[in-house]
């Protein structure tokens, strides 16, 4: 692969890193969207299982064009810009909300080598990027000039804003067991099989940021942005076509960069849950030792619990929903971190690392 | 030119396009963007100056969470121009002698300190950034760190204590009331025949 690069790279280069780099991007951004699509797929599948219904069945074998359909279907639709509304950040809005859920998937590793930007301070910019997406809900709300949306992007901020310190002092767990910001580090930190991933010493971490996941991409039962019986669709009430596409995408997006964080920090990434898996040998490959299909497959189960979720829970009520966050979650996370600290320095600190 | 050039030019020209924009556009929400704008594109400076941790942090604490709780206000209030404007001359003298003083504070450390002087950017510390911060800040200057943060800490429960106010006459649902609630406490099942007994 580097050979056959090798004279293109000479051919163009300063600009080859640039150039490189969005060849790089393209290759991740791609697949990410066509997964978005077959995750509301997926989605609707899933719940209409868990609900006795059968669900999409009509576009192509099984529906499974369905989601080709529904996109072609809003990219047709008209866009109304409604009256009195802020026309430019009515329309940058939802620009907004999808450019961070892409950009934070710049660090995520999918092996120990393949990974777009291994940075070392990896956790921080995702925590920095994830926080971003609260701007294309606040001002789609505002610009759209309508009661229903400016109350439900009030809610959002608020509600992200407090979710956001308890799923960071989640974090703050992991980086004291892994001793790294790097996620690639972390992973490596978790090898030698199941029993030696983080969920297990930072259980209370892993169900607090999972939830706080759950919370800060707007998700059922934590969807009071946009909850339908109180104000209609919340922020995106005004959007039609491809800004509401845009949400949507974006929503999904940061569902997929939860499942996938949950799965790098807590659930050990790419790593076998067995190391006895890595001596599989088929024909000099090592089909199910550390890989991408582990990752895969940690990332399809913590997508399913979102949607388990969604199919089983009430919404919350608002006051609830900030009970949890600054009474639960916060206390819980500060008295786990306290306590592996404390851990740390007996002698039952291997536990913790 | 080289890309690293390229592209703190560009960054640069757009952090002092939007920082002249918060002072010159009307809207207040607008005017709250552009600093949101002007604080990214100054951790893009810093990124190239690779101080990531700076940088990260600057985007995570300013634009995640300070100017969201910002923006979230100015949209809240209605901000009436006319009556603001209203006593503009009567300020003018004033405003424009401590605008031209403090512009000749920081005409005279500039002068004073940089002028006819390069000064190249410091070496990144060995290891990784973050790592350097970290080192200094719990172990070289622990205490004076540790001391800082409690009085933030005394700050903020001062801030809340002095403005928090119980208001008997307002009705307040206690979720954690309502959480604990056991069913027997709300329902009672009493056991009955459900027809008249035969005569």
């Amino acid at each position: 692969m580097a050979d056959l690069l090798a004279p293109l790279q000479s051919a163009m280069g300063a600009w080859w890193l640039p150039v490189w780099t969005i060849v790089k991007v393209v290759v991740i951004a791609v697949p990410l969207i066509i997964g978005v699509a077959y995750l509301t797929y997926a989605e609707r599948k899933v719940i209409g299982w868990m609900q006795v219904r059968i669900g999409p069945n009509r576009v192509g074998p099984l529906g499974l064009l369905q989601p080709f359909a529904d996109t072609l279907k809003m990219l047709f639709k008209e866009i109304v810009v409604p009256s009195g509304a802020s026309r430019a950040l009515f329309f940058v809005a939802p620009m907004l909300s999808l450019a961070p859920a892409l950009a934070a998937w710049a660090v995520m590793p999918f092996t120990g080598t393949l990974v777009l930007s291994n940075i070392n301070a990896g956790l921080l910019y995702l925590l920095a990027m994830t926080s971003l997406g609260v701007y294309g809900i606040i001002l789609a709300g505002w610009a759209s000039n309508s009661k229903y949306a400016f109350l439900g992007c009030l809610r959002s901020a608020a509600q992200i804003v407090s979710y956001e310190i308890a799923m960071g002092f989640a974090l703050v767990g992991v980086l004291m067991a892994a001793n790294s910001l790097n996620l690639s580090d972390i992973v490596a930190g978790q090898e030698g099989g199941a029993a030696y991933w983080y969920i297990w010493p930072l259980f209370p971490l892993f169900v607090v940021y999972l939830v706080s996941g759950i919370a800060e991409t707007n998700r059922h039962p934590f969807d009071v942005a946009e909850g339908e019986s109180e104000i209609v669709a919340g922020f995106h009430v005004e959007y039609s076509g491809i800004g509401f596409a845009l949400f949507f995408l974006a929503e999904y997006m940061n569902m997929i960069m939860i499942a996938a964080l949950t799965s790098t920090l807590f659930l050990g990434g790419w790593l076998a849950p067995l190391p006895i898996l890595n001596e599989i040998d088929v024909l000099g490959y090592h089909p199910f030792g550390d890989g991408m299909l582990w990752l895969a497959v940690k990332w399809a189960f913590v997508l399913l619990i979102f949607l388990w979720i969604r199919a089983t829970f009430p919404r919350y009520r608002y006051d609830q929903i900030m009970r949890l966050g600054w009474k639960v979650f916060i206390p819980v996370t500060l008295v786990w971190i306290v306590f592996i600290g404390a851990m740390m320095q007996t002698r039952y600190a291997g536990l913790f690392h | 030119m080289s890309f690293q050039t390229f592209t703190f030019y560009a960054f640069a020209a757009i952090l002092v396009f939007a920082a002249l924009r918060v002072i010159t556009t009307r809207n207040p929400v607008h005017a709250a963007l552009w600093l949101v704008l002007s604080f990214f594109t100054a951790a893009g400076i810093w990124l190239l100056l690779q101080a990531e941790f700076l940088a990260i942090a600057l985007v995570l604490v300013y634009v995640g969470a300070v100017m969201v709780l910002f923006l979230f206000v100015v949209m809240m209030l209605d901000v009436n121009f006319d009556s603001l404007r209203q006593h503009f001359r009567s300020f003018l003298p004033v405003g424009t002698a401590v605008g031209m003083l403090v512009l000749l504070e920081m005409a005279l450390v500039i002068v004073g300190s940089a002028v006819g002087r390069t000064v190249s950017a410091p070496a990144a510390p060995a290891g990784s950034n973050t790592q350097a911060l970290g080192m200094l800040l719990y172990v070289d200057y622990v205490y004076p760190f540790e001391i800082a943060a409690v009085v933030l800490l005394v700050a903020i429960i001062a801030a809340i204590a002095l403005t928090h106010r119980k208001r008997r006459e307002m009705k307040h649902q206690d979720p954690s009331a309502q959480v604990r609630v056991r069913a027997s406490e709300r329902v009672r099942l009493v056991s009955m025949p459900s027809e008249k007994p035969p005569v």
